[in-house]
């Protein structure tokens, strides 16, 4: 047939959708809402790359670490940065104080001039933070008067914390320490880093498998109403169309709805831009002009959109007979076949089972195999699930009425009902399957820290001109603090330079060094030898214990070739008592103990110092008063809650994207739930009223109606579970993790797929009650 | 058709000539078939026998004789029996029903009431014939039907007139 | 005309109804009353008010004033549930069209009323299947409502209107979709079924052939009601 005739058809459809009174145009705008949504959906994720590249700039652009291991010579082109990053509750806040050395000195990007001592330039969203009632805590933090705010330019997203506080007479440090001096700001040496084979496949995998729901949801957006749409065909034929024509006409008037839809998604996604600006997920917020889709994938959403809009009516429509006087939908249709449908997703397993056992040290993974084989996995799902439903709906016995209602009804139609549920399956096997690759992978991402939360809740590295007791003292008094235990540690060798062994050295009062072992006893002006506790390097063990015998001549700080050290020179005291190793140990230490007037005065600006902070939980906002307490002593003191363990930044980003994109894909697939449920309860509101009429309880119906919801889900999760373990065991063959099954998660998922389902029940119950009401006898 | 009844009703609005009664007649309902003098005047004089109308006076003049009637007590009473008795249900009984309705307009009786009287007579009438239906064979059924179905049309055209009397009230009154 | 008291001996009266949909007056104190084994007709132009005149006296919309009696119960001031549940066991509802639920095979749909009523399901389809033989449509027992001609259909919600029994039949427009033929079959075994039963009628229709089928019309304009026996 000829391209013309096709569009003819396609147009006449296109018509048909657009003047079919007020039902056609209900039914466009559910169609076009629908596939908005998901068009929307796509735009988005179509702009996050631009977003992650747009944020790694500015990240790029402000960077203030030089990681030299000198420090540059004062100069009128350099600056001091401090930095004196904090946090308000569970919001970063990202602090720099800036003291300019010349008339040159370079700013940092978003800022027009430096801020004068005892001022600073804050970030939109600080500002209005710092205005809150709830703020107090925080304005005391931050003693400085607002005179500006921080540029695009100069923050990541829209609700970044930040600011830029004026300061003087700092001094700089080198090695990554909390004061440098720079003479430019930006990375000077930008590096490409080399992608982890693991978390780019991760990522793609996340990738399709929030994508594909969407496009099973589109699908199933385009069909909206769709029954309601084959009654109007069958007056076509009777008017003269021939089959084909006709469901060239209906394929017209679905890509009628998917255009309108592109129009829709378009609009929504520009307003989710604009609303941008004032949203945060998860801590992350971004700025509208981050939000450009690139043009490539814009194009491929314009075309994609509506071409699967017109396949997929062509292809659902492909069990339907039209006849001029009434749709068949064949009283004896053929009975699903599994082959063809077993096909996909053992064509996705083969796709996948070349690269099992690869790893993160064999290269790369092949993307296309990964997209493709995961692709037709999840696929695989939508096109088992009908024939699922199919087999166990026709053997369900009977039960009561509601039970029986909603097992007929699903037993005639059990495609209508599997195309429902099909995007939560994807959905939920997708998350399933991720969700055990994130776990699986997570030992190798999660480090732990040593740390012990329980014995203590936060630190603080205080810089290195604060005095460590007096700070300690600061903070018992402070609000909130059931207890602080004050540091100060360094490294001391029997060498001045470039010693071949090292030993731990721990300052701290009576109190506190009993926090770390046990003392026999313990007056201030004591020394304790503390050995290692896991003795396993038994040569280093001994040079170790050489230096510890009492007597010994050393050199705390030493220098090494590239520092240069103190060397304040010390002899280690004769009455050297030996601690225990306490199993609790606030620190994991070795070496010595000194309780502070047994150091020498000189060695004291050697030690790193900090100080431990145990909290009274009950207090509210003990951490605050913290961090307040740390920033009035130390401005660029680092304070730090304690964890048990740590994730890689990059991992947990994934993690959270991941979180991020499934609510929203869950969220979307319910709405479209609901349209279609509600869809349905309106075609058969007549029959609802005289079912009513002669005495049905509404609970009844209402059952019904969960059942037949319930039911099919029930399927779609079961087949879901199966797809997502397969996936996932496959997945993490490939990263070369022994495979667990973390049922957790399988539970999880699937509850919120079950929750969803739960969700979209409650929410068509009203109008259900409302179409049981008998006036819907009264049109008759 | 009684023409008895429909000139009784005729005069109840006022004494006529019988030339004007044969007008009024013709006017109102003798559409297709207008009426005879001699009908008019045999018809009459049986009236002034049985004492329905009186004779309210005589006009001299030239070409025949022109009397002038008007209706007794006895005469108006005649005519409230008439319209308030259902009419036996058979076929071609509109013209009867049609005078009995636009009579009852114009002399300011209730019209609805008639057709509705009119309307239980018939159903009263299809309920033996359905009755019979059911309990004969099957050529009593044949016949019933053809029965029932002329007399649904009788109702149907009762139903229709009661829908229609404020619209025929103002078409008499005119 | 509707402040006579219904007469004794009534299973099913009401007095003065009123019923107003927004602005339309659907009922404006119509009057209703029927005996045990009784067939009523219910007649009158479209829009008169007769179909809400059923849903009224079958419990199914509550009016906005007047009294419905059912056996010396009134129906105002008993509960929703109260309501369905007398509609469930005593009252039995054939609509014109639409109230066969499609996915239900013949016999389900007849036993439904019984299932709801919680017979079990063996002994619910017996029955329905007792009805179907005397509705003469036994032998549709196993095919969907889409599969069976429109009287048949219409036969099949008249034994399920019929398979609890019910003390009332309400019938709105019973035959409105049927030809004259099938029409009058339906009629003839709805109503022959019903006085088998001593079951009253409630029979809304406004073709004057199927209201022959009563004992009695009641005229329902403007949403007032005249009772054409005591017109005479």
């Amino acid at each position: 047939m000829s391209a013309r005739q096709w569009s003819r058809d396609l147009a006449m459809g296109a018509r048909f959708a657009c003047t079919g009174g007020r039902e056609g145009w209900v039914r466009m705008l559910l169609t076009a809402v629908g596939v908005g949504l998901g068009v929307a959906l796509l735009l988005l994720t179509t702009a996050l790359p631009n977003v992650i590249s747009a944020r790694h700039d500015v990240e790029e652009a402000r960077q203030d670490y030089n990681f030299a291991t000198t420090i540059r010579p004062k100069a009128d082109n350099t600056v001091l940065v401090g930095s004196t990053d904090t946090k308000w509750h569970t919001k970063d806040i990202r602090g720099r104080l800036l003291e300019p050395e010349g008339p040159r000195a370079p700013l940092p990007p978003g800022l027009s001039r430096f801020p004068a001592k005892g001022e600073m330039v804050v970030s939109p969203a600080l500002k209005e933070l710092l205005a809150s009632d709830g703020a107090k805590l925080l304005r005391e933090r931050l003693p400085y008067r607002i005179t500006g705010t921080i540029g695009n330019s100069g923050l990541i997203g829209s609700q970044e914390l930040a600011y830029y506080a004026g300061a003087e007479g700092m001094v700089p440090r080198a090695g990554g320490a909390r004061v440098e001096r720079l003479d430019a700001f930006g990375d000077p040496h930008p590096t490409t880093e080399k992608a982890d084979p693991v978390l780019l496949m991760m990522t793609l995998v996340v990738f399709v498998v929030l994508l594909m729901p969407v496009a099973v949801f589109i699908a199933a957006a385009v069909r909206f109403g769709g029954e309601r749409r084959d009654r109007r065909l069958a007056a076509l034929r009777l008017v003269g169309s021939d089959s084909r024509m006709t469901r060239r006409i209906a394929a017209g008037e679905a890509l009628a709805g998917a255009l309108l839809g592109l129009v829709v998604g378009t609009a929504f996604f520009l307003a989710g831009r604009q609303v941008a600006s004032s949203v945060e997920i998860l801590g992350e917020s971004v700025f509208p002009s981050y939000l450009n889709p690139s043009p490539a994938l814009v194009a491929l959403v314009a075309v994609a959109v509506p071409a699967s809009a017109v396949l997929v009516t062509l292809f659902a429509m492909r069990g339907v007979v039209i006849e001029p006087l009434g749709v068949v939908r064949a009283a004896k249709q053929a009975r699903r076949r599994l082959w063809w449908r077993l096909l996909l997703p053992l064509a996705g397993l083969a796709m996948l089972y070349p690269m099992v056992g690869n790893g993160r040290d064999s290269g790369n993974f092949n993307q296309y195999l990964v997209v493709g084989g995961v692709m037709l996995l999840l696929v695989g799902v939508t096109a088992l699930l009908p024939w699922l439903v199919e087999r166990v709906v026709a053997r369900l016995g009977s039960g009561a009425v509601s039970w029986q209602l909603a097992v007929r009804r699903l037993q005639l139609s059990s495609g209508t009902a599997a195309r429902m549920v099909n995007g939560i399956a994807v959905a939920v096997a997708g998350a399933i399957a991720l969700q055990m690759l994130f776990a699986g992978v997570q030992s190798q991402y999660t480090k732990s820290t040593g740390r012990d939360p329980s014995r203590a809740q936060m630190e603080v590295d205080l810089s290195d001109h604060t005095q460590v007791a007096l700070a300690g003292k600061e903070f018992k008094r402070t609000k909130g603090v059931r207890a602080s235990v004050a540091l100060s540690t360094g490294t001391f060798s029997g060498q001045r330079r470039d010693p071949d062994t090292s030993v731990g050295l721990t300052v701290g009062d009576c109190a506190a060094l009993q926090e770390l072992a046990h003392l026999p006893s313990c007056r201030d002006g004591d020394v304790f030898a503390l050995s290692n506790p896991d003795a396993s390097d038994t040569d280093y063990d001994a040079a170790m214990r050489a230096q510890l015998r009492p007597g010994r001549h050393v050199y705390i700080d030493p220098t090494y070739s590239d520092t240069r050290g103190r060397e304040v020179s010390w002899t280690v005291p004769a009455g050297l008592q030996q601690a225990g190793a306490r199993k609790d140990s606030l620190e994991n230490i070795s070496g010595l103990l000194v309780t502070p007037s047994a150091l020498p005065a000189k060695a004291a600006p050697t030690l790193s110092r900090r100080v431990l902070v145990r909290l009274d939980e009950s207090v509210r906002d003990a951490e605050e008063h913290v961090r307040n307490t740390a920033a009035r002593l130390d401005p660029v003191a680092d304070t730090y809650n304690w964890t048990a363990i740590e994730q890689s930044t990059k991992y947990t980003s994934l993690r959270t994207g991941l979180f991020v994109g499934a609510a929203c894909v869950l969220a979307l697939i319910g709405a479209s739930l609901l349209v279609s449920q509600l869809e349905q309860l309106r075609e058969r509101r007549k029959l609802l009223s005289s079912l009513v009429a002669f005495g049905t309880r509404r609970r009844t119906l209402g059952l019904s109606v969960l059942w037949q919801t319930a039911i099919p889900i029930t399927l779609g999760l079961l087949l879901a579970s199966t797809v997502g373990l397969t996936l996932g065991a496959v997945l993490l063959k490939m990263t070369a993790t022994p495979v667990t099954v973390d049922w957790s998660s399988v539970l999880s998922m699937t509850g919120v797929g079950a929750a969803v389902v739960l969700a979209v029940t409650v929410l068509s119950l009203p109008p259900l009650l409302r179409l049981m009401r008998p006036d819907g006898l009264r049109t008759e | 058709m009684s023409i008895g009844h429909t000139l009784l009703g005729l005069l109840e609005s006022g004494p006529r000539h019988g030339y004007d009664l044969k007008r009024a007649f013709d006017e109102k309902f003798g559409h297709d078939r207008p009426l005879h003098y001699g009908q008019v005047y045999s018809t009459m004089s049986r009236l002034l026998k049985n004492g329905l109308v009186e004779v309210d006076g005589i006009e001299a003049g030239g070409g025949p004789e022109r009397k002038r009637y008007a209706i007794t007590d006895a005469g108006i009473t005649d005519v409230e029996r008439w319209l308030a008795t259902p009419e036996k249900p058979e076929e071609y009984l509109q013209s009867t029903l049609y005078t009995k309705v636009v009579l009852a307009l114009l002399t300011h009786r209730n019209a609805a009431d008639i057709l509705d009287t009119q309307r239980a007579e018939h159903l009263r009438s299809m309920r033996i014939l359905t009755d019979r239906k059911r309990r004969g064979d099957f050529a009593d059924q044949m016949i019933c039907d053809h029965a029932l179905f002329h007399l649904e049309a009788d109702l149907r055209w009762l139903e229709l007139a009661a829908a229609r009397l404020d619209k025929l009230r103002a078409e008499v009154a005119a | 005309m509707t402040s006579v008291p219904p007469p004794p001996g009534s299973l099913l009266a009401a007095r003065d109804l009123r019923k107003a949909y927004g602005p339309t007056l659907a009922l404006d104190g119509a009057a209703f009353s029927i005996h045990p084994g009784e067939v009523v007709a219910v007649m009158g132009p479209s829009g008169s008010g007769k179909s809400t005149l059923l849903h009224c006296l079958a419990g199914i919309v509550p009016p906005d004033s007047g009294s419905i009696t059912y056996a010396e119960r009134e129906l105002a001031t008993m509960t929703d549930a109260e309501r369905s549940a007398l509609r469930r066991s005593e009252f039995g509802f054939v609509f014109q069209f639409g109230q066969l639920v499609p996915e239900l095979t013949c016999v389900e749909n007849v036993a439904l009323p019984l299932r709801l009523n919680g017979t079990s399901r063996k002994a619910a389809e017996k029955a329905a299947l007792g009805w179907m033989e005397r509705l003469e449509v036994d032998d549709l027992k196993g095919k969907r409502p889409g599969e069976v001609s429109g009287g048949q259909g219409q036969r099949v919600a008249v034994a399920r209107a019929l398979v609890t029994e019910p003390r009332v039949l309400f019938a709105d427009e019973p035959t409105g979709a049927l030809d004259s033929l099938n029409g009058e079959r339906v009629m003839e075994l709805l109503t022959d079924a019903a006085r088998s039963t001593n079951a009253a009628v409630v029979l809304v229709t406004h073709e004057a052939r199927v209201a022959a089928y009563s004992d009695r019309e009641i005229v329902v304009r403007d949403g007032k009601s005249r009772d054409m026996e005591r017109a005479i």
